[in-house]
């Protein structure tokens, strides 16, 4: 990989002399980054910890700028993050905003995220793992890579592993082409924790850490609603007691995912409804019907059933029907 | 000795007669590519003889570029690998009825342009055949830079 | 307008005698145009008195099937097919003696593959029918089933790119000046200084052929030393069109055979020798890797005026049905006829893949090409590098531009005009790329490449005031928004 000085950063800074005055508030309007704030807000339940960091980071970054149009650095700052969490507590979304917040205040060119896990750029065989990472990184240039589950890149049990070689690139890249990408790399705490342990180049070159807490109960109920209003349906009132049943059980079962649990169980849920809609085919619908998700609709779930998890609602739920049945 | 063209060198490409690009302008030619959807690839040779179509291909084109600073990393790898040759971007256009390359212009040049030797052969009556040589190509391949 | 005007049928149709041409078939107001149809729109200035139907109901009928009396013969065949149909006539906006008349003919009345009976058709008798002050042919469209008959251009715009590795430009050239007199070697004198200087092509003019002065094999030889000269001083391909422009065909293939085993890329022809001539030129174009370049020598004496004769842009699609790779159509800012609008719209026929209606620009049909290949437009007269960002604005980067007297008669020398020019023409398509304001910016981005480039500042400073500001006389009947009444 090229150790080529870095591309200037396509929003050129106007200085400023040494007596000028700034209007933070007025930059900041300018930026437009609260509305990306606010999106982040909307779309995202909860999260407090994590969106007050995202704000900070947002300041120290228009602050930075300032700093740079007085001359008082010159230097792009590192920008690489770390985002740590269990699965479904929201990191791919926020690396989204974050693109867009780093894009409004000039920091990547484009502002688009290239989401990538270890197959998209390790090898299988010698001279397979330098292109295969390099074509990614070029495609995330301009904009941020997202490296999610990163430390299956590096597997110390296997020697030949070409892991390692992808991650020499881009750790070049990081320190090399600072204004060109961002880095995020994502994954459960403790995963990563050990990565960096065995990778401290890796932990040296990133600058924010930002902790993704588990949603709770509360949150996720939320979270299903906001759901379902997005697809056009509702709970009727026992459902609603179902679905709040629902969620304290299945956090305790194995493979909670967060948000995406409370998506398959709702997907699931859906494909009940349609199943006993169809069922009873000779009586007419009315809007009312298409739109309302009923408790049975939640009840038949193993969940409830026998404290087991349901099978993927992609294959159907034959499995839920018999069980009626039976 | 230079070429005897008036701007002393091989002159193939979209902008061969201004300065040398710099890799700022090199970079905004790129954009205007990547803006127009097209594939960019970055090709060497160290024989520039004008139906020397195909020269080396330093990796495989790049497709799906949004930013051109990943185009300008690979250039600076060629020049960094090959210092002494020709390199050029080309820009291809995979629109139907086009299918063909939009753009082409040199970004490396050796440190020497020797250029070319015209042969004429007396052929019948006054008709002469041509061929040309690159000065560049004399060495065996094995001995080229 | 005698819009009601009813055919007659049945036995009266065929009563011996004379009928006027609309009662007899020839206009049809409820037909509508079939996708294997061709179509031509006449510009049609009835006599005083001859009802604008009427008139284009003869238009239809002396182009087609009719004679000026019934007979019986028509009969014998399948009769109202081959009759040609006048199906709408609209008054030209912003005259009073002036209508456009949509005829529509069927495939089966033509010949696969064959401009000469394309035209001996549509152009055949009827310009010279006496109940018309004027006629002329605006344009034609093409179903896809007829487009397919014709081959089209040998070598089309992206092969020739490709073929000489120039791409993202226009090309260059220069017409060689005097165009006569100059000796073989004089002659190859220009091409040569002109090539190494930096232009792509040098070409002959549409007169050069073999004169006292010059004889053709002379010339041809001389003008390959020169460009392969010129390919060993640049690493460039170089070419120089050879007009094989002849009496006969037998002795143009003669020239053509020459010109391809002196190893030529491109050869030359005038429009003057003909449809059929064209097609047979480009049929061995074809068979011999050869680029075809048309000079349409001769074509204002029916082109430009407005009233009467054949619009270019219906040469053009004459042109890339009968198979040329370069066709000159007009500089818009040069020395030669050219409104904007019009020009652009022939260039779209040369270079684009479907051609939507465009009334603006004088598309009256959209016409799709069927992947013919493209015709390179070649722009020549009166045009210097100062005039760069506009000829790029006008013309696009598909073009040829020739600067003829802008290379030859540059105060420095050839050499210096052709640098001038490609000069002009690299730091105009940079700034053009970086997304410049190139247009509006264009004298100063000129100015900024004559600092560090001699030639280009003479060439500014010597025709700089050089403009050719006259009244287009083929201008667009349409405003920029109107659309044609009904």
């Amino acid at each position: 990989m090229s150790d080529t000085e870095t591309t200037e950063n396509e929003v050129d800074i106007e200085k400023l002399p040494d007596d000028a005055a700034v209007d933070l508030q007025a930059e900041f309007e300018k930026s437009q980054v609260q509305e990306v704030l606010d999106k982040l807000d909307n779309e995202l339940v909860g999260l407090v910890p994590v969106k007050t960091r995202i704000k900070e980071i947002a300041a120290l970054l228009l602050v930075d700028r300032l700093r740079r149009r007085f001359s008082l650095t010159s230097e792009t700052p590192t920008l690489h993050m770390n985002f740590t969490g269990n699965p479904g507590t929201g990191k791919t979304t926020v690396a989204l905003r974050m693109a867009e917040i780093l894009h409004r205040l000039g920091y990547v060119r484009e502002g688009h995220l290239v989401s990538v896990t270890r197959d998209d750029l390790v090898g299988q065989y010698i001279g397979h793992t330098a292109p295969k990472t390099k074509a990614i990184i070029k495609k995330a240039m301009g904009g941020v890579l997202f490296i999610d589950e990163a430390y299956y890149l590096y597997k110390p049990e296997n020697e030949r592993d070409y892991g390692g070689e992808s991650i020499e690139i881009l750790l070049q890249v990081m320190e090399n082409h600072r204004d060109d990408l961002v880095v995020i790399l994502a994954g459960y705490k403790d995963k990563m924790d050990k990565f960096f342990e065995s990778n401290p180049g890796m932990r040296s070159r990133i600058a924010h850490h930002l902790d993704f807490p588990d949603y709770t109960a509360d949150e996720l109920e939320q979270i299903a609603d906001l759901m379902l209003a997005e697809q056009s349906y509702q709970l009727s009132d026992c459902a609603r007691q179902a679905l709040s049943e629902y969620i304290p059980i299945r956090m305790q079962l194995s493979h909670f995912a967060n948000a995406r649990s409370i998506r398959n169980a709702l997907d699931r849920a859906r494909l009940r409804q349609a199943n006993r809609l169809f069922a009873s085919r000779d009586k007419e619908l009315k809007k009312e019907d298409l739109i309302t998700l009923t408790e049975a609709d939640f009840r038949a779930s193993r969940v409830f059933l026998d404290g087991k998890l349901d099978g993927d609602p992609a294959d159907g739920i034959m499995n839920d029907m018999n069980f009626n049945e039976n | 000795m230079a070429m005897p063209n008036p701007a002393k060198r091989v002159t193939q490409g979209q902008f061969s007669f201004l300065p040398d690009l710099t890799d700022e302008q090199i970079l905004a030619q790129i954009k205007y590519a990547l803006k127009n959807d097209w594939a960019v690839n970055v090709e060497y040779t160290d024989d520039p003889h004008p139906r020397n179509t195909y020269w080396e291909m330093f990796g495989l084109p790049m497709f799906d570029l949004k930013d051109p600073a990943g185009i300008l990393m690979e250039i600076n790898e060629c020049r960094k690998t090959f210092p002494d040759m020709y390199i050029r971007v080309t820009a291809f256009d995979n629109t139907h009825g086009w299918e063909a390359p939009r753009m082409s212009y040199i970004v490396n040049r050796p440190s020497s342009e020797p250029g070319f030797r015209l042969h004429r052969q007396n052929r019948e009556g006054r008709n002469i055949g041509y061929s040309i040589d690159s000065y560049a190509a004399d060495k065996p391949e094995g001995e080229r830079p | 307008m005698d819009k009601g005007a009813k055919t007659v049928t049945g036995k009266d149709r065929y009563k011996s005698g004379v009928m006027e041409y609309r009662k007899m078939g020839y206009w049809e107001p409820d037909y509508e145009p079939k996708d294997t149809d061709i179509i031509a729109m006449f510009r049609i200035s009835p006599q005083d008195g001859v009802d604008p139907i009427e008139a284009a109901a003869a238009v239809a009928g002396e182009s087609s099937t009719a004679t000026w009396t019934v007979v019986w013969t028509d009969r014998l065949t399948a009769s109202e097919k081959y009759r040609a149909k006048a199906y709408r006539v609209d008054p030209v906006p912003n005259s009073d003696d002036q209508y456009f008349a949509y005829i529509a003919y069927d495939l089966d009345l033509f010949e696969p593959g064959s401009i000469a009976n394309l035209t001996a058709s549509i152009i055949g008798n009827v310009f010279g029918f006496k109940p018309l002050k004027a006629l002329r042919l605006e344009d034609m469209r093409f179903p896809v089933a007829y487009v397919k008959t014709f081959d089209g251009p040998a070598t089309g715009i992206v092969v020739e790119r490709e073929r000489l590795d120039k791409f993202g430009r226009p090309l260059l050239g220069a017409t060689v000046k005097p165009k006569l007199g100059l000796s073989g070697r004089n002659y190859g004198r220009v091409v040569y200084e002109a090539l190494k200087g930096g232009l792509d092509f040098t070409k002959d003019d549409e007169n050069i052929n073999s004169q006292p002065f010059m004889h053709w094999r002379d010339r041809f030889l001389y003008c390959m030393e020169a460009v392969n000269k010129a390919e060993a001083a640049t690493g460039e391909l170089k070419g120089t069109y050879l007009n094989v422009t002849a009496g006969t065909m037998e002795e143009m293939y003669k020239r053509a055979e020459f010109a391809k085993e002196l190893g030529s890329c491109i050869i030359m022809i005038d429009l003057v020798i003909g449809y059929t001539a064209i097609q047979s030129m480009s049929k061995w174009a074809r068979d011999n890797d050869m680029i075809l370049h048309l000079h349409r020598a001769g074509h204002g004496t029916y082109t430009r005026q407005k009233t009467h004769g054949i619009s270019f842009r219906v040469i053009a699609k004459w042109m890339r049905l009968a198979g040329v790779d370069h066709l000159h159509g007009g500089t818009v800012v040069g020395k030669l006829e050219g409104d904007p609008a019009m020009t652009r719209g022939w260039y779209d026929y040369m270079r684009e893949e479907y051609n939507p209606t465009n009334y603006e620009n004088g598309v009256f049909f959209d016409q799709d090409w069927a992947s013919l290949n493209k015709v390179m437009p070649v722009a020549s007269g009166g045009i210097h590098a100062g005039q760069m960002h506009q000829l790029i604005q006008h013309l696009g980067e598909d073009v040829v531009l020739q600067f003829g007297g802008g290379t030859i008669g540059h105060p420095d020398g050839i050499e210096a005009g052709a640098v001038a020019n490609r000069v002009a023409l690299e730091c105009m398509i940079q700034a053009r790329n970086e997304g410049r304001d190139y247009v509006n910016e264009g004298p100063e981005i000129l100015n900024a490449a004559a600092k560090w480039c001699s030639p280009l500042k003479a060439a500014l400073s010597t025709w700089k005031d050089v403009t050719f500001n006259y009244e287009s006389t083929d201008t667009s009947d349409f405003a920029p928004t109107a659309t044609p009444s009904n």
